[in-house]
């Protein structure tokens, strides 16, 4: 039998290669990477472009030695027919399965100026989709052209290091897919504050190297453009092999397309109407697909995923409606705005469970909330102390009545120590001595210390 | 100090605690019936500190139901009263019958990690050289075998604390993970008062108390914590590029697992915020004194040693380890953890850390215990294949236990509790009547701490003189006799099996010398001078330990790494979920553990009133949300469940754990058995049970009549 050949070398590619070699996969496994490198994580590109990683710090780990990997090699063609794709360097190859991990392309909106060519960008106009990408930022400003969670990221990221930003959005606020205008303007107070100028509800109306004029006529200086509009996701190939094309290549629940030999995964596939967008969704099909190719067919069933923007220091997360999205069956709303604190949360319970949501600004509120949802989770009674963040688990209250435990190692109580010094043992060593207290972790020293002090002054 | 005597008027002894890895130094005084124990002020570990069962230890001398006199199963299936001779024979003779029947694999031994290095050496070379089995491991495999196996491909060595306690007086920083010293070894508390705190626990603990910075994972997530914070610290700009680059190997292979988890995916698998994993990673590489130590929270897991390779690797990435000040550790558990797993009572070890599959190692120990090294068996199973695998087709029909309580502490409890019931012979060596005793073909009643001579070695490597402040009561004996004895039936010289500690443990040098963990310079002499000694310690020219021996080594890693080339080896490891997640039909983490007042199976602890007083039955604690949830109430009995088995205990409703995990401690007997529900998912290169994470299901019970 002939193996498995994948088209596509980036973290969709790796995770599903590897895992057949994990998962004992009998034919033969190669990989057909475009980029001239080993596949890395593309998900970091950001961090490369900001300056906290080098770009070489982003290679995956080595794939088996039984993987073939070719990398720099394009696929011009696929027979369906006969089973084998056709490189660039005009060999071909066969295969048992075909899976397609192409990715996306940025998208490049029609803003004149923008493109030499169709599918070439001018000088200074970047997106960031591959490590190529993330060579050094040109002198002077950066322009980022829109301010969705991609835009909030690169913005926040490069003013993070000092660099001037504007940011240019066409919708009245950051991120409206996802929040609402309450919540959005945490994140625009957030960029703000860090300098970035927003310019929303404007677009980018031209493009000439060294600066971006607006459709209100301002003209912002721009050293580099950095295009966050989104992505298309890369199904040529399989358009021109008479595969299914919508927003993606169209893929059943075993991620197959119309040809049973050929697979889809990753931001090039569609699966139930969704493309879909992250590398951990891409990595969830990687993972289904090995399994299915290696004899464990499940169909798949995509797991809750959190839109969780990478801005560090400054906390979000959005929980996408669950499905099934009814929303008549939701039984609360809950929601809370603290200005001051810049703290926002809102969330659509069903069951008890979270439905749907968005938290803004406490770190440990995200995080639990995040995990909840994740898990379809109850939620604990007390909300307000979730969506604040405050640790309920810390909360002490008053005097301690006697029958606490001061001493735990030595499990000494507050009136065991009481009647000690009532006996004589008026300072710590005497007590140490009546009641072993204080001579385990040494945790209590300063309790048994102020307790004396307030039994003396208590004492006429 | 008294030295070995019994000795001289008012008469004391200075021995150490019966119990942890810790080793507090104390001062015995009094007679039978009336032991005094007070804490050393001197000894630098506690320095007068001592934690309530250190101070109840005395009561365990004069436990009530002690065992007096062997006791042998008879025909109406008791344990009846036997003399020493009769179940001696007894159990040589149907050793030999098994063994020719079934031949020497279908005898088994199953040691403890609280058996002193005399007894755990001696140990070791019965089960090879008197039965000739294979099929020897000790519970050290549920506590230290996954931080052996991880620290030991990092370093070259497994040394729990590669450097003395009191060198953490003087961290900055220490992270740990996993680690509950303020309710498992109290006074090592003294020796991080000075330090910030970063505590990785899923449970509010004494120790989370205490911490500058308390991240609580998800029960079975640490590994995933550990790779998201190597991560933060390259993204921050904190590795230590130089130490990096001139002390270690393998950098960019375990970085590229780290790609994958940045903080924010870290996040949703842990629940910890990216935030304070953040503030972890800058206070770690911002200190100048840093320690990164794990406990078995990160350790008993069925990825245990990937998870601490991971904190090894950050601790590497920090370049923290081998450097004067900073380091990483692990923090031992049992009295003799350290020196238990060096001894040769661990399936694939002999004396000294040799190898049983290396030829030297073989040769050397063969010629030491004058035998051919072809009649050494090879490896055998780990502690928890053993188990499952008695009285089944392929494996052993008889078990000798010692120093372990293995119904009570083994996990899948139920399963082992069978399993030691389909035994054709179970001869258990206790001085209480345990559990498992109880279980017993015939039961050997044996000293214990305060009524016998030997050496342990503590958390930090350190050669301890454990002494006799008494003389073990008519009809019991020491395990050395009983293994003397047994030896001496089966055929052995009586020169091969000495009774005498001092003696075992000379011969415990030279079978060390050379070693990993070389003893060949210590000697009860120097010990008795007061000399503190940490292996590794090589024999000078002319082999004699005394006089001006070699130093020891308090800080084993200063100079170079113990692989060939001295540096340091990162491993490349990724997460995994535990063997089991919680799902509709079981959807909590049951966690496992201790409590302070408790000490592992309970067999001694639960006989001291105080201790009982203070944790007298098995509890389950929960949040109060998850007992609402589940309709429970404080102080009621609930069933805890897991596809394994079902354990009863009283509900605590508490706050310091989190609302989707219960913790049961594992210290009580019966139906209270914290393993019921644990389950058989073992580590692949440690064979550790995963104790510390269960799907499990919590309903109400009834109580019982």
């Amino acid at each position: 039998m002939t193996g498995v050949v994948i088209v596509g070398g980036g973290p969709a590619a790796h995770r599903l290669a590897a895992l057949l070699a994990r998962y004992g996969h009998p034919g033969g496994v190669s990989v057909v990477g475009a980029e001239p490198r080993p596949p890395y994580n593309r998900a970091l590109l950001g961090s490369v472009l900001d300056g906290t990683l080098d770009a070489d710090r982003l290679t995956l780990p080595a794939l088996p030695a039984a993987v073939r990997q070719l990398t720099g090699v394009r696929v011009t063609a696929v027979d369906r027919a006969r089973r084998a794709i056709r490189l660039d360097d005009g060999r071909e190859l066969p295969y048992g399965v075909l899976v397609l991990a192409t990715g996306a392309r940025p998208r490049t909106p029609r803003v004149p100026g923008l493109q030499t060519q169709p599918g070439r960008l001018a000088d200074g106009v970047r997106a960031v989709r591959t490590a190529a990408d993330c060579r050094p930022l040109s002198e002077g400003p950066v322009v980022v052209v829109g301010g969705g969670i991609r835009g909030v990221e690169t913005a926040w990221a490069l003013s993070g290091t000092g660099q001037e930003v504007a940011l240019v959005h066409p919708a009245g606020q950051l991120m409206e897919r996802h929040l609402d205008m309450v919540a959005a303007a945490l994140p625009a107070e957030w960029l703000a504050a860090r300098g970035v100028a927003l310019h929303l509800g404007r677009r980018a109306a031209e493009y000439t190297p060294g600066k971006v004029v607006l459709d209100d006529g301002q003209v912002l200086a721009a050293g580099t453009v950095l295009l966050c509009t989104g992505t298309v996701a890369e199904s040529a190939l399989a358009r021109a092999s008479g595969l299914e094309v919508r927003g993606g290549v169209v893929v059943d629940d075993l991620l197959r397309t119309g040809d049973p030999h050929i697979h889809a995964i990753g931001d090039c596939a569609e699966h139930a109407g969704t493309t879909g967008t992250t590398v951990l969704r891409a990595w969830e099909q990687a993972e289904t697909l090995a399994r299915n190719l290696t004899g464990r067919e499940r169909p798949y069933a995509p797991e809750r995923r959190v839109l969780r923007p990478r801005t560090p220091g400054r906390d979000m997360v959005v929980l996408p409606p669950a499905a099934p999205v009814r929303p008549d069956d939701t039984d609360a709303t809950v929601s809370l705005l603290d200005r001051a604190r810049g703290h926002h949360a809102r969330l659509v319970l069903r069951g008890g469970r979270i439905h749907e949501g968005t938290v803004i600004g406490s770190p440990s509120a995200v995080a639990e909330v995040s995990r909840l949802y994740l898990r379809d989770e109850p939620v604990p009674a007390d909300l307000l102390a979730l969506l604040t963040g405050a640790d309920g688990t810390y909360a002490g209250d008053g005097t301690p009545p006697d029958d606490t435990v001061v001493c735990h190692c030595n499990n000494v109580t507050r009136k065991a120590l009481k009647d000690a010094w009532h006996r004589g043992a008026h300072d710590e060593a005497a007590l140490a001595r009546a009641t072993r207290a204080t001579t385990g972790c040494g945790g209590c020293t300063a309790a048994v210390r102020s307790l004396c002090t307030a039994l003396e002054g208590a004492t006429p | 100090m008294s030295g070995e005597g019994r000795a001289g008027r008012q008469r004391e002894s200075t021995t150490h605690c019966p119990y942890c890895a810790l080793q507090c130094s104390t001062v015995l005084s009094g007679e039978r019936g009336g032991v005094a124990v007070r804490p050393s002020a001197d000894f630098p570990v506690n320095r007068g500190g001592l934690c309530q069962k250190g101070w109840t230890a005395p009561s365990v001398l004069a436990a009530p139901d002690r065992l007096l006199t062997p006791l042998v199963r008879a025909a109406d299936g008791t344990l009846a009263p036997a003399g020493w001779d009769e179940a001696l024979d007894l159990v040589a003779g149907r050793l030999r019958e098994i063994r020719a029947r079934h031949g020497a694999d279908a005898v088994a031994v199953f040691g403890g990690g609280g058996l002193t290095n005399e007894k755990a050496y001696t140990l070791g070379k019965f089960a090879r050289v008197a039965l000739g089995t294979s099929q020897i491991d000790y519970n050290g495999r549920f506590c230290m075998s996954s931080a052996a196996a991880a620290t030991t491909a990092a370093f070259g060595l497994d040394r729990g604390l590669p450097f003395p306690v009191t060198d953490l007086d003087g961290a900055d920083v220490i992270l740990l993970a996993g680690a509950n010293p303020a309710e498992t070894m109290p006074p090592l508390m003294r020796h991080l008062e000075g330090a910030d705190l970063v505590v990785i626990d899923p449970r509010r603990t004494r120790t989370a108390e205490r911490a500058a910075l308390h991240l609580r994972p998800a029960p079975g997530t640490d590994l995933a914590l550990a790779l998201g914070l190597l991560h933060l610290a390259v993204t921050e700009g904190l590795v230590d590029q130089e130490y990096v680059d001139t002390r270690t190997a393998g950098f960019d292979a375990a970085w590229e697992h780290c790609t994958a988890w940045w903080p924010e995916r870290v996040e949703e698998v842990t629940g910890v915020p990216a935030d304070e994993l953040r503030t972890a990673v800058r206070m770690l590489g911002g200190a100048r004194r840093a320690y990164v130590l794990t406990g078995r929270g990160a350790e008993q897991h069925s990825k245990g040693s990937d998870t601490v390779a991971a904190f090894v690797n950050l601790a590497l990435a920090l370049g923290l380890p081998g450097r004067d000040g900073s380091g990483f550790g692990t923090l031992t558990g049992q009295g003799n953890g350290q020196g238990g797993r060096e001894m040769g009572q661990k399936a694939d070890q002999l004396p000294g850390y040799r190898s049983l599959a290396d030829p030297a190692d073989r040769a050397h120990v063969a010629a030491v215990w004058g035998v051919d090294a072809k009649t050494l068996p090879g490896p055998g199973r780990s502690a928890y294949e053993l188990l499952d695998a008695l009285g089944t087709g392929a494996g052993p029909r008889a078990l000798m236990v010692f120093g372990a309580n293995p119904v009570v502490s083994a996990p899948r409890a139920a399963h082992v509790t069978e399993r030691l019931r389909s035994l054709d012979l179970l001869v258990v060596a206790d001085f209480v009547p345990s559990e498992t005793a109880a279980l017993a073909d015939v039961v050997l009643p044996v000293a214990q701490w305060a009524e016998e001579e030997g050496t342990l070695t503590s958390l930090e490597g350190r050669v301890l003189r454990r002494r006799a402040h008494l003389t073990p009561p008519p009809g019991v004996r020491t395990d050395l006799e009983v293994l003397h004895a047994l030896a001496v039936r089966l055929g052995q010289s009586a020169g091969g099996f000495p009774v005498r500690p001092r003696e075992v443990f000379d011969e415990l040098r030279r079978a060390s010398a050379g070693a990993r963990a070389d003893y060949s310079g210590i000697s009860y002499a120097r010990l008795d001078a007061g000399e503190a000694l940490h292996w590794p310690c090589p024999a000078g020219a002319d082999g004699n330990g005394a006089g001006d021996g070699h130093p020891g080594t308090p800080r084993v890693f200063l100079d170079r790494f113990a692989h060939p080339d001295g540096r340091a080896r990162f491993t490349p490891v990724d997460h995994r979920p535990p063997a089991r997640e919680p799902d509709a039909a079981f959807p909590l983490y049951g966690t496992t553990g201790r409590v302070l007042a408790q000490y592992q199976s309970g067999a001694q602890t639960r006989r001291v009133p105080e201790l009982v007083a203070a944790a007298p039955e098995v509890i389950v604690e929960m949040h109060p949300d998850t007992a609402r949830r589940f309709g429970l109430a404080e102080g009621s009995m609930a069933e805890v469940g897991s596809v394994h088995g079902t354990t009863r205990a009283r509900v605590r409703v508490t706050r310091a754990v989190r609302p989707d995990t219960v913790f049961v401690p594992f210290h009580f007997p019966g139906a209270g058995r914290a393993n019921l529900f644990t389950g058989d998912a073992l580590d692949p290169r440690s064979r550790m049970p995963e104790f510390k994470v269960s799907a499990v299901r919590v309903t109400p019970a009834g109580e019982r009549p």
